[in-house]
């Protein structure tokens, strides 16, 4: 191995030797000094100032093979302090490499104040104020986001050229068909939970045949319409904000307004779009699955037929609730793609953003999907 | 060549742009001529960048105006904005291209969003666009597939696809090699003297400011505005301001109010 100057033969410990002549201590540090043993040659070199009283130190490097900047701040900062004690501080022989350490150390940037001070840490009181204010912030800039995403709808249907029907395809692949099998699944085990549960309690009484009304009844008016929505939220919903995100961190969002196109009706219609076609497709499809995993509690432990099954579930279904859950499952998309866009727009920089707006993408699509759900109960309750 | 002061594309007048309290630049005045290469300059964080936002109608400045053929772009609709828009083109530091679309697509957009070409046409146009900035046979690749500076050069078809008048550019060569920052540069040049476009170009590098700057307006932090403003040849000999010469030269300024440890 070559051995450049600083490797030469460098111990690696450090020694301090001093010298006292009439109240002149001199210091002669030998060997190496830095982060590692700063804490340590820091207290003895201390230790060797106050022993007694002093008119001046003199630190000798001749023997300094080793020092890095944390170092020279340490001894700086030593200066100072004799300083104070109206000690003298000298630093003689000194290398032209320890001489540049010295010398990147600004003074003004130590004593430099911050610009800007950090917020203060605000109280458990302030911060629930702060995020009220903020949710009702948030729930301004979404009605205005409604806003301008209805006029570029509006805009797309009195121009249907406009409209990139190549993306709409794209959002309703990836949102709709790749959401099928897991859609299904889930809607065949909340059929199959519900049969089995009411099965449990309704054979004591002897009223096994309500169990394919039940379910049905259960999964078209309220679980398959909310359940897709929420699958919809956590695959699709975050994907749009962190798409957009990314595109806004990217500048993509500011190239696309420079050349002249509203980002608005360019990235989050076609989304919107796709999630209004699809979702209402994928709970007509977990109704269906929901109504087959009831079956196959229904035929296993309830004695029941297929068609005696079929049969029962249809009598209970009303054409009026399989609309109610259609126009349902069209305005939770419409809320599922408007959140995930509209927060995708609000990031500014970083990854940091992204996941914050994409987690709040799904968070508030959920909480607005049940908001609306409680107030749909309520009014098809009093048109019917 | 010599740039004919009379015939200005933009001008600029008494800009002010702030950040809440922070003042960025304060009444900067200047116009951009027809057929010149303004290069602006000046040392990180004054302002250059928010002053092109401001330039290609993306924020809005605190107070003065931008005018383009008479037009005050800060403060019209969107929709005349959009007028603005179609004439100028624009290169964001890192491309900007759109990851979910090819470089093809990237091109294509506002040719098919602007024009009534038939799609042979268009296609030939972007064949064209990119073997201009020597990127002939890359149509169908994705921005993730390609380098940084072949992304930039896609970002420089992508912004001539309408054959602006003004082309914008944000730190030209930042993060480039010497070697693809010196082609850059000659595609500029190209560019430029082939077509006649006028361009605003943000830029650190002395050597491509040389080459390709008609003239220099230099932006200051302290000052908040304009500094100087020349061919870079003139500015290089005859300034006399600490500030131009320091970064002309290269060389820190000697700041007196600094004080520096130094040791015997
Ligand atoms: N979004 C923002 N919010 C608040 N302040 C900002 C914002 N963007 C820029 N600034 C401030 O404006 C000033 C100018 O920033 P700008 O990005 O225009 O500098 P620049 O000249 O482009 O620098 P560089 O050469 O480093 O790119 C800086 O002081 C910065 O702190
Ligand atoms: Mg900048």
């Amino acid at each position: 191995m070559t051995t450049t100057p600083a490797q030469k033969k460098c111990p690696e410990y450090y020694e301090i030797d001093a010298e006292l002549e009439d109240l002149n201590l001199t210091l002669y540090l030998v060997g190496e000094f830095g982060l590692k043993n700063l804490t340590a040659f820091e207290r003895d070199i201390r230790q060797e100032i106050s022993r007694q009283k002093l008119n001046s130190v003199t630190i000798d490097f001749s023997k300094v093979c080793y020092l890095d900047s944390a170092a020279a701040l340490a001894l700086l900062q030593m200066e100072k302090d004799t300083n104070y004690q109206e000690i003298k501080f000298l630093l003689v022989n000194l290398s032209d490499e320890s001489k540049g350490i010295f010398s990147v150390i600004h003074e003004n940037a130590l004593m430099q104040r911050s610009f800007r001070d950090l917020p203060d840490k605000d109280s458990f009181i302030r911060k629930i104020g702060q995020s009220s204010s903020d949710i009702a912030g948030d729930f301004a800039k979404f009605i205005t986001f409604i806003g301008e995403l209805i006029v570029a709808m509006a805009y797309m249907i009195r121009h249907p050229e406009t409209l990139r029907g190549k993306d709409v395809f794209f959002y309703v692949q990836r949102a709709g068909v790749d959401g099928l099998p897991i859609v299904a699944l889930i809607g065949a085990l909340i059929g199959l939970i519900i049969a089995f549960m009411s099965y449990l309690q309704l054979k004591m009484i002897g009223a096994n045949i309500y169990v394919p009304a039940l379910v049905s009844f259960a999964m078209i008016k309220e679980l398959g319409p909310i359940m897709t929505a929420i699958l919809v939220a956590g695959r699709s919903g975050s994907s749009f904000a962190a798409e957009i995100g990314t595109m806004v961190v990217n500048e993509e969002v500011d190239a696309l307004h420079t050349m002249g196109f509203d980002p608005i009706r360019f990235l989050a219609v076609p989304k919107v779009l796709a999630t209004i076609i699809v979702v209402p497709i994928l709970t007509v499809y977990a109704d269906f699955f929901g109504i087959f995993g009831g079956m196959i509690i229904g035929v296993t432990s309830l004695d029941l037929t297929i068609k005696t099954y079929i049969s029962q579930s249809i009598k209970s279904i009303q054409v009026f609730d399989i609309i109610t859950s259609l126009i349902k499952a069209g305005v939770f998309a419409a809320l599922i793609a408007a959140v995930g866009c509209q927060k995708g727009f609000q990031v500014r920089s970083g990854a940091q953003d992204v996941g914050k707006f994409t987690t709040s993408a799904v968070v508030t699509a959920i909480f607005l999907i049940v908001v609306t759900d409680s107030i749909f109960a309520i009014m098809f309750y009093y048109i019917k | 060549m010599d740039v004919e002061k009379t015939n200005p594309v933009i001008v600029v007048k008494n800009l002010t742009a702030r950040f809440g309290d922070n003042v960025v630049f304060e009444d900067v005045s200047f116009e951009v001529c027809k057929g010149e290469i303004l290069v602006i300059v000046g040392a990180s964080g004054c302002g250059k960048s928010t002053l092109l936002k401001i330039m290609i109608g993306l924020n809005k400045p605190f107070s003065g105006q931008i005018l383009y053929q008479g037009m005050d772009i800060t403060s019209v609709e969107e929709k005349e904005l959009n007028l603005y828009r179609q004439n100028i083109g624009v290169l964001f530091q890192s491309g900007a291209l759109f990851s979910s679309m090819t470089i093809k697509e990237n091109i294509e957009l506002p040719l098919q969003e602007y024009t009534d070409l038939d799609p042979v046409m268009i296609d030939t146009i972007i064949k064209m666009k990119l073997g201009m900035v020597n990127l002939a046979g890359y149509e169908n690749y994705s921005p993730a597939e390609l380098s940084g500076g072949m992304k930039k050069r896609a970002g420089i078809a992508r912004a001539m696809a309408l054959d602006p008048q003004v082309l914008f550019f944000d730190e030209l060569s930042a993060g480039l090699d010497p070697v693809t920052a010196a082609e850059l540069d000659d595609l500029i040049i190209k560019t430029n003297e082939a077509l006649g476009t006028t361009m605003v170009i943000v830029t650190h590098e002395l050597e491509s400011i040389y080459k390709i700057a008609h003239r220099v307006l230099m932006l200051d932090k302290e000052a908040k505005g304009i500094v100087a403003e020349g061919k870079p040849q003139d500015l290089k000999k005859n300034a006399t301001d600490p500030r131009v010469t320091s970064f002309f030269l290269r060389q820190k300024p000697v700041d007196p109010g600094e004080k520096r440890f130094y040791v015997k």
